[in-house]
């Protein structure tokens, strides 16, 4: 299967916790301004995959990477971190806004911590346009001066989206957005994702199957730390090539 | 078994009973002397308190009247400079247990040194402030007084800021590095204001406990019959007040004596049950 | 609008702040080090002059400059235990009271008076003590026939049992509160009295938590100043009788430190403070373990 202008390309990754190898020899193409799902049973490395492309994995004590995650044409493991995660963005499982911070603050936390003074008018108009980016604009506009923990589970998850947003990353990670969310916080936020594809790469994690057959265009299955099936969505959903796949498609395990 | 042995059942109904009764009479019996002494306190201490006991300077020995002014505002400087070279210290120190040191043995062993420090006895910390500042210097200082009480401030405020610090939740420290901030600044702009409060007890706490130390002041901050706000030179403070006056020969210095006792334990006491308060409020917050 | 410099600026910055906050934590262990290395210097004139036989002399003698430590020595070990002797019996009940017998509505209110006095400055405790407890131990002096002064080592080691019980009781309480609660059902299930599930459950379980709490408390009344400097006679020769007059190892340095004009009294003082040091910090550190050992479990 090919893939142009992948945005990320991994060359025979391997995370390791301790002696403990989560991600095994993952070579894979990612393709740009597309959702990517990934997916497999509980404890497969699917979020430790993720953690890799923005190098979060290594903060786990005794964790390392080895082999090569390319963004564009760029090794990000040559990189600093902190540059990397400037252009990668992430939204985890549970909402995480920062409980100092009122929502506007929230919003610009990505310029604020880093000591990047803004000003006013400039400030305003990222916060207005990563909210309205994040379809909760109309909800907090008239309350953006309020702790961002206020808000309700999914209103704080679509808040944590916005401040990823805000610093204009190129790919934007997502753990399980929506495993901690009720069932209309979580529709609102998988019509969100579809709609910020237009601008960011998504790659989200998700071991919600329907979640994924709506609104991904590619899956990454992976299975006990390998990669074995990876393509278009409807093509590994409808005529999975590994048979474990399958099992996990129809049920058999999770 | 019960209708076998009905004897022995009612003696150990009766032991239960009458030793249960016994440890509540032994429970209430310190509380005895704990509430006399609050109680005598007042009693004692209310009369001397006037304007003038807060305004004026300590009037020459044998005389009547005078105030304990220079003493307040000697206890202010002194712990205040004590919390300036303390609380930085202390944080930081905090900040490298929980964020960076964790589980090695190097934090181990800080921990432990902590613990010691914690132990060691005031009048023994005075004589190292002694050591370290006094006798450089060639005099007695207000400014030796806060390093002795900055000693003993350091191993209170480290343990909680570590305690309140590693009961930030991880995710919040993600949440800041994934978006490229770095970890220092994470520490500084989110992991430290998340546990700010908490923090904060703890410097209250610790101000609370050696705002009313005096061993340590004996041969450092040494007293002052005069006001001065030099901390270069020798200070009056409350506790030093309260020792030099009960143990001198004069009554009217022993019922001065009683007056500055009031306004140490209200400044004590007040300072515990805002940390208290404030602690309370954390426990609310969860 | 990410600006490179900037960045590459905050990772040297991140290195920084790492070190600066490590050197902190190394501050604490220097501190600790520093300390103990400063009362040797400082009392060094003294360990040349007397050696060993420091810890065992019983003159203390600032006009022919002859010093040893044991009258002090032997004034803190009686004032410490004694005080210890008479603060746990009601640390304990007091414990037991609180953890295990009082409903939360009375135990809550106590314990929080009783923490608070236990912040009450250790000046205030000698204050009141030098003039309502020695008053009252003089009369009882008089009426068996011991020497009336109303100072000295048996009022020193009563205002210490006041001073050390909160502390005990509140570490000893914390503890039994911790003990599981299906543990004392299981008892009560078995047919046990409450006496006897806090005799057979309670206890054993919160054994080394308690003794912790005593450990701690005897490291407080070792180090404790000025309420024994206030009431126990400030007398430098070996005591003979609990009502005697005396001095502890920290009431002598708070008495004479000021006034001690030759080097090898200040020293002599000094190596005082030492052995306190030392004492307080083994026994801090036996506490410790006794801790370690009641969160393990």
């Amino acid at each position: 299967m090919k893939i142009k202008n992948p945005i990320f390309t991994t060359e025979d990754l391997c995370a390791y916790y301790g002696d403990f190898m989560a991600i095994k020899h993952v070579t894979v193409k990612i393709p740009e301004k597309q959702v990517t799902a990934v997916m497999g049973p509980s404890g497969c490395g699917k979020t430790t995959f993720i953690r890799c492309l923005n190098r979060l994995h290594e903060l786990t004590p005794g964790a390392r990477i080895t082999g090569k995650i390319f963004l564009r044409d760029q090794d990000i493991l040559q990189m600093d971190p902190i540059i990397v995660r400037r252009k990668v963005g992430m939204v985890f499982q549970r909402p995480n806004p920062f409980p100092t911070m009122t929502i506007y603050e929230n919003v610009l936390a990505g310029y604020k911590l880093l000591g990047i003074r803004l000003p006013k008018k400039e400030a305003d108009r990222i916060v207005e346009e990563a909210l309205k980016k994040a379809a909760l604009w109309d909800e907090v506009k008239d309350v953006l001066h309020r702790r961002g923990t206020f808000l309700s589970g999914g209103q704080q998850q679509r808040l944590c989206i916005a401040r990823a947003l805000a610093v204009k990353p190129e790919v934007l990670l997502m753990d399980e957005p929506t495993s901690a969310l009720d069932p209309k916080a979580t529709l609102q936020i998988e019509n969100l994702i579809v709609e910020l594809k237009q601008t960011v790469t998504i790659i989200i994690v998700t071991h919600n199957m329907p979640q994924a057959g709506r609104i991904s265009d590619y899956t990454a299955f992976f299975y006990l730390g390998e990669l074995i099936e990876f393509g278009p969505t409807a093509e590994v959903f409808t005529n999975p090539k590994d048979p474990r796949t399958e099992e996990y498609l129809t049920g058999k395990f999770s | 078994m019960n209708h076998a042995y009905p004897a022995r059942e009612r003696w150990r109904r009766f032991k239960n009973r009458f030793i249960l009764a016994a440890i509540t009479v032994l429970a209430l019996i310190p509380a005895l002397p704990l509430f006399l002494i609050l109680f005598q306190l007042f009693h004692k201490g209310i009369s001397s308190l006037s304007l003038d006991f807060f305004i004026h300077l300590p009037a020459p020995p044998g005389e009547s009247g005078g105030g304990i002014a220079n003493a307040i505002v000697g206890t202010f400087i002194i712990v205040g400079l004590a919390t300036l070279i303390g609380v930085p210290i202390s944080i930081l120190a905090g900040i490298y247990l929980s964020e960076y040191g964790k589980d090695t043995k190097f934090a181990e062993a800080v921990r432990v040194c902590a613990d010691v420090l914690q132990g060691v006895p005031s009048i023994v910390i005075g004589i190292v402030a002694y050591a370290w500042v006094v006798r450089p210097m060639g005099h007695f200082s207000a400014l030796s007084g806060s390093v002795a009480l900055a000693l003993m401030m350091i191993p209170v405020v480290v343990r909680t800021t570590e305690e309140v610090l590693r009961l930030v939740p991880d995710i919040l420290r993600e949440a800041s590095l994934a978006l490229g901030v770095p970890y220092w600044r994470t520490v500084l702009k989110v992991v430290l204001p998340t546990g700010m409060v908490g923090v904060t007890t703890g410097i209250l706490i610790a101000v609370a406990r050696i705002a009313g130390e005096t061993a340590p002041l004996l041969f450092t901050a040494f007293g002052n019959q005069f006001m001065t706000l030099n901390p270069l030179e020798p200070m009056n403070a409350l506790p030093l007040v309260i020792f030099n006056y009960a143990t001198s020969p004069y009554e009217d210095w022993w019922q001065q004596a009683w007056g500055a006792s009031i306004v140490l334990v209200l400044m004590v006491l007040g300072l515990n049950i805002l940390s208290r308060l404030l602690a309370r409020r954390i426990a609310g917050e969860r | 609008m990410f600006e490179p410099k900037n960045l590459y600026r905050q990772i040297k910055y991140d290195l920084l702040f790492r070190k600066l906050a490590t050197s902190m934590g190394a501050l604490v262990i220097f501190l600790v080090v520093a300390t103990f290395f400063t009362l040797v210097y400082e009392s060094w004139p003294a360990i040349k002059a007397f050696g060993l036989r420091f810890l065992w002399n019983t003159t203390w003698d600032p006009v022919s400059l002859e010093f040893g430590a044991l009258p002090f020595l032997v004034g803190t070990l009686i004032t410490s235990f004694l005080a210890l002797l008479i603060a746990t019996p009601f640390a304990l009940a007091g414990a037991i009271f609180l953890g295990e017998l009082a409903p939360p509505k009375i135990a809550n209110p106590v314990s929080f008076v009783m923490e608070l006095l236990a912040g009450i400055p250790s000046v205030i405790y000698g204050l009141w003590a030098l003039f309502y407890l020695v008053p009252l131990v003089r009369a009882f002096e008089l009426k068996i026939g011991a020497p009336p002064y109303g100072l000295g080592l048996f009022t020193a080691s009563l205002v210490l049992a006041i001073m050390i019980l909160p502390y005990a009781l509140s570490v000893a309480r914390d503890v039994i509160k911790l003990v599981p609660q299906d543990l004392k059902e299981a008892a009560y299930g078995l047919g046990a009295t409450r006496w006897e599930t806090i005799r057979h459950i309670v206890l054993p379980y919160a054994r080394s938590g308690i003794l912790a709490g005593i450990v701690l408390a005897l490291g407080r009344a070792l180090g404790e100043t000025m309420a024994v400097t206030m009431v126990i006679g400030n007398r430098s020769a070996m005591p003979q009788s609990i009502w005697d007059l005396a001095n502890t190892m920290a009431s002598v340095i708070a008495n004479e430190f000021t006034e001690a004009t030759e080097d090898v009294h200040l020293a002599a003082l000094v190596e005082i403070g030492l052995l306190l040091f030392v004492i307080t910090v083994v026994v801090n550190l036996v506490a410790r373990i006794f801790i370690v050992k009641t969160k393990v479990r």
